[in-house]
C-alpha cells in the first residue's frame, strides 16, 4: 500500500474521529473519544495490519489522553490515535488486550502508574507498583507528591 | 505473584540467571515440559519517564542512554530524532554519518555478545571465549570515538556532541577486517555444526502469526519470516544514503534467531565500512535554539529491535511527557508463545534467544507445590541444558 492510499483507507474511519492530522509525510496523528477507541484500534490491528508498538497515557489535568502508537512498516509510517478520556475522576476506557496481546503490559502499566480502569482486561495485577504500593497512588499523575512519604 | 495452578513452579528471578536487569519468571512445569509462564517486572524501575519530566531537552539523552547499558546508542538517538522533529532541526549530513558509525558499531558488539552467551548457556565454552575475545577490538574503537566502552553520549539535539578523531579511518577498517574474518570463522563454525543443528532448530519456536500479535521486533521479528527494520522501513541518521541489507529467516526457532545475528554483524561491518568512506567533511551539529511546543515520536533500530520514543513538548524547557519503549518490553511477552510445551532443558536457551536485558547472578529454583522441596536449581538446569548437547554429541 502506498502512502496515500494508506490516508484514503484511514478515510474511511473518518466518521468515528474527531480530528485527522498529517504533520509530516509519514507521522499521522488520529482523535477520538473513548467510546470509539476499541473500534478504531480493531480497524488498525485488524484491517490495516498495522504493528502495535507501546501506548502513552499522559494526564493532562482535566482528561486523559492515551496515545495508541502503530507503525505501518510497509511505508514507515507511524499512526498515533489520541483517545481522549473527560472523566478525569474516573477514568475508564476499554481494554485492547483481547484483541492484541501486546498490549497486556502497557495497559496494566498504565493502570499503575495513571490510574485509568481498563474494562475487559484479563490479567489486571501489577506490572511496575510493588505488591504493597498502597491504591490511589498514582506516579505519574501531575498532581502526585513525589516527597509524600509511602 | 499469584499462583495459577496446582502445579510445580520453576521459580527463575528475581535477578536473570545471566543477562542484566531484575525479572521474575514463573514457569508452571508438568513432567519435564513448560504448561504455562507468568513473568513479573520491575524490581528496578527507575521512573525514568518520571526524571525525564524534571531534566532540560539537552540533559535527557545522557539520562536515556542509561536506560540500557549496551544499547546507549540507540535510546539518545530515537529521543533525539523525536525533539528535532518537533522542532524541525536537521542535523549536519556528517553528524548522520557519525550516529551511524557509532550505532552499528553498537549493534556488532552486541551481537557478538549475544553469540558468546549463547554458546555458554549451551555449553559451547569456546564460542563463549572466542566471542568476547573478537568483540573486545569493537568496544576499544567505541572508546577511542567517544570516550566510553558504553554509554557513549555523543548525540545531541541537533548533531552530536564530538567528531570523530582524527586519522580514525585508517585505524578503524584494518580493526573491521579483522573482526568480519574471525566472524567468519566463527559463524561458518557454527552454521555446519550438527550438534548445534540438532540442538537448536526446531527449539522455542515463535511462529509468525504469534510474532504478529506480539508485536516484537528487531532481530526477533526477523527471524520469524517479518521483514521489519526502522533503518529501512522509516530511515535515519545515514541509513538511506549507504548500502544494505535486511536479513530475515522463516523459522522462528533459536537457530533462526543465532543466524540472523550472525549475518547482521556482516551487515553492520559493511555498512561502518561504507560509512567511513562515504563520511563528508563539515560541520558535526547545528545550533539549537528553543524547542517549540508540538509533540512527535523517534524511533531506531536498537541491537535487539525497535527503541521507541514518544515526546511532547508545552513550550518550555523540559519535557511535558517523555515515554522511552525499550524492544524487550514487546519481546519478552512473547515467551508466553515461545516457551510453552518447550521442555526445561531447552527453556534457558529459548528464554535468552531473545536476547533480553538481564543480569549474571541469578538464582532459578523448581519448588514441588506439595512439599516445597527444591527439585532444581539454577545450576542444575544450566546442567540440564548442558548434558542435552553433550548427550547429542554423543548420538552424533
Amino acid at each position: 500500500m502506498s502512502p496515500d492510499e494508506l490516508v484514503e483507507k484511514l478515510n474511511t474511519i473518518k466518521s468515528s474521529l474527531t480530528q485527522f492530522e498529517q504533520l509530516l509525510n509519514n507521522r499521522i496523528y488520529l482523535s477520538c473519544e473513548s467510546e470509539n477507541c476499541f473500534e478504531i484500534n480493531k480497524f488498525l490491528f485488524q484491517e490495516l495490519k498495522a504493528r502495535f508498538v507501546i501506548a502513552t497515557a499522559i494526564d493532562c489535568e482535566q482528561y486523559f489522553e492515551i496515545l495508541y502508537h502503530y507503525s505501518y512498516d510497509q511505508t514507515g509510517c507511524v499512526i498515533n490515535l489520541k483517545c481522549f478520556i473527560r472523566d478525569h475522576e474516573n477514568p475508564q476506557v476499554e481494554s485492547i488486550t483481547p484483541l492484541i496481546p501486546a498490549a497486556e503490559w502497557i495497559e496494566r502499566e498504565m493502570h499503575d502508574l495513571e490510574g485509568i480502569e481498563f474494562n475487559n482486561h484479563p490479567c489486571m495485577e501489577r506490572l511496575i507498583l510493588a505488591d504493597d504500593w498502597p491504591e490511589g497512588e498514582y506516579p505519574l499523575r501531575k498532581d502526585w507528591n513525589h516527597e509524600k512519604e509511602i | 505473584m499469584k499462583k495459577k495452578y496446582k502445579l510445580p513452579i520453576i521459580a527463575s528471578g528475581p535477578v536473570h540467571p545471566l543477562q542484566e536487569e531484575m525479572e521474575f519468571f514463573q514457569l508452571y512445569i508438568d513432567g519435564e515440559t513448560v504448561v504455562d509462564i507468568d513473568v513479573r517486572l520491575s524490581y528496578n524501575h527507575r521512573g525514568i519517564e518520571k526524571i525525564s519530566e524534571s531534566l532540560q531537552f539537552d540533559q535527557v539523552p545522557f539520562l536515556v542512554s542509561r536506560i540500557c547499558g549496551i544499547c546507549s546508542a540507540s535510546h539518545p538517538l530515537a529521543y533525539v530524532q523525536a525533539v528535532e522533529e518537533i522542532a524541525g532541526i536537521t542535523p549536519p549530513e556528517r553528524a548522520l554519518y557519525v550516529r551511524t558509525i557509532i550505532n552499528e558499531l553498537e549493534r556488532i558488539h552486541s551481537h557478538i555478545l549475544w553469540v558468546g552467551l549463547a554458546g555458554h548457556f549451551i555449553g559451547y565454552e569456546t564460542v563463549f571465549m572466542w566471542a568476547w575475545k573478537y568483540r573486545e577490538p569493537v568496544l576499544d574503537m567505541l572508546e577511542k570515538i567517544t570516550g566510553n566502552r558504553n554509554n557513549y553520549g555523543n548525540v545531541k539535539i541537533g548533531g552530536c556532541r564530538e567528531d570523530l578523531p582524527e586519522g580514525i579511518e585508517a585505524e578503524i577498517n584494518p580493526i573491521l577486517d579483522q573482526i568480519e574474518k574471525k566472524m567468519d570463522m566463527l559463524t561458518k563454525a557454527v552454521l555446519d555444526d550438527p550438534i548445534l543443528h540438532a540442538r537448536l532448530k526446531g527449539v522455542g519456536v515463535l511462529k509468525k502469526e504469534d510474532a504478529v500479535n506480539y508485536a516484537v521486533t528487531g532481530p526477533t521479528a526477523r527471524a520469524s519470516g517479518i521483514p521489519i527494520d526502522v533503518r529501512r522501513d522509516d530511515p535515519y541518521a545515514a541509513y538511506d544514503l549507504v548500502d544494505w541489507n535486511v536479513c530475515v529467516q522463516e523459522e522462528g526457532d533459536v537457530f533462526a534467531k543465532a543466524v540472523v545475528r550472525l549475518l547482521e554483524t556482516f551487515e553492520s561491518i559493511k555498512i561502518v565500512r561504507h560509512a567511513i568512506a562515504k563520511l563528508p567533511k563539515g560541520p558535526i551539529a547545528v545550533e539549537v535554539k528553543e524547542i517549540p511546543p508540538g509533540e512527535a515520536i523517534g524511533h531506531a533500530e536498537a541491537p535487539r529491535g525497535e527503541t521507541f520514543h514518544y515526546v511532547r513538548s508545552e513550550g518550555g524547557n523540559t519535557p511535558a511527557r517523555h515515554k522511552a519503549r525499550a524492544p524487550s518490553y514487546v519481546n519478552v511477552p512473547s515467551f508466553k508463545a515461545s516457551c510453552i510445551g518447550e521442555k526445561i532443558s531447552d527453556v534457558l536457551i529459548t528464554l535468552a534467544a531473545v536476547d533480553p536485558c538481564y543480569s549474571c547472578t541469578e538464582r532459578v529454583g523448581v519448588v514441588d507445590s506439595h512439599s516445597k522441596k527444591v527439585i532444581y536449581d539454577f545450576d542444575r538446569l544450566f546442567q540440564l541444558s548442558r548434558e542435552k548437547t553433550e548427550k547429542i554429541r554423543k548420538e552424533m
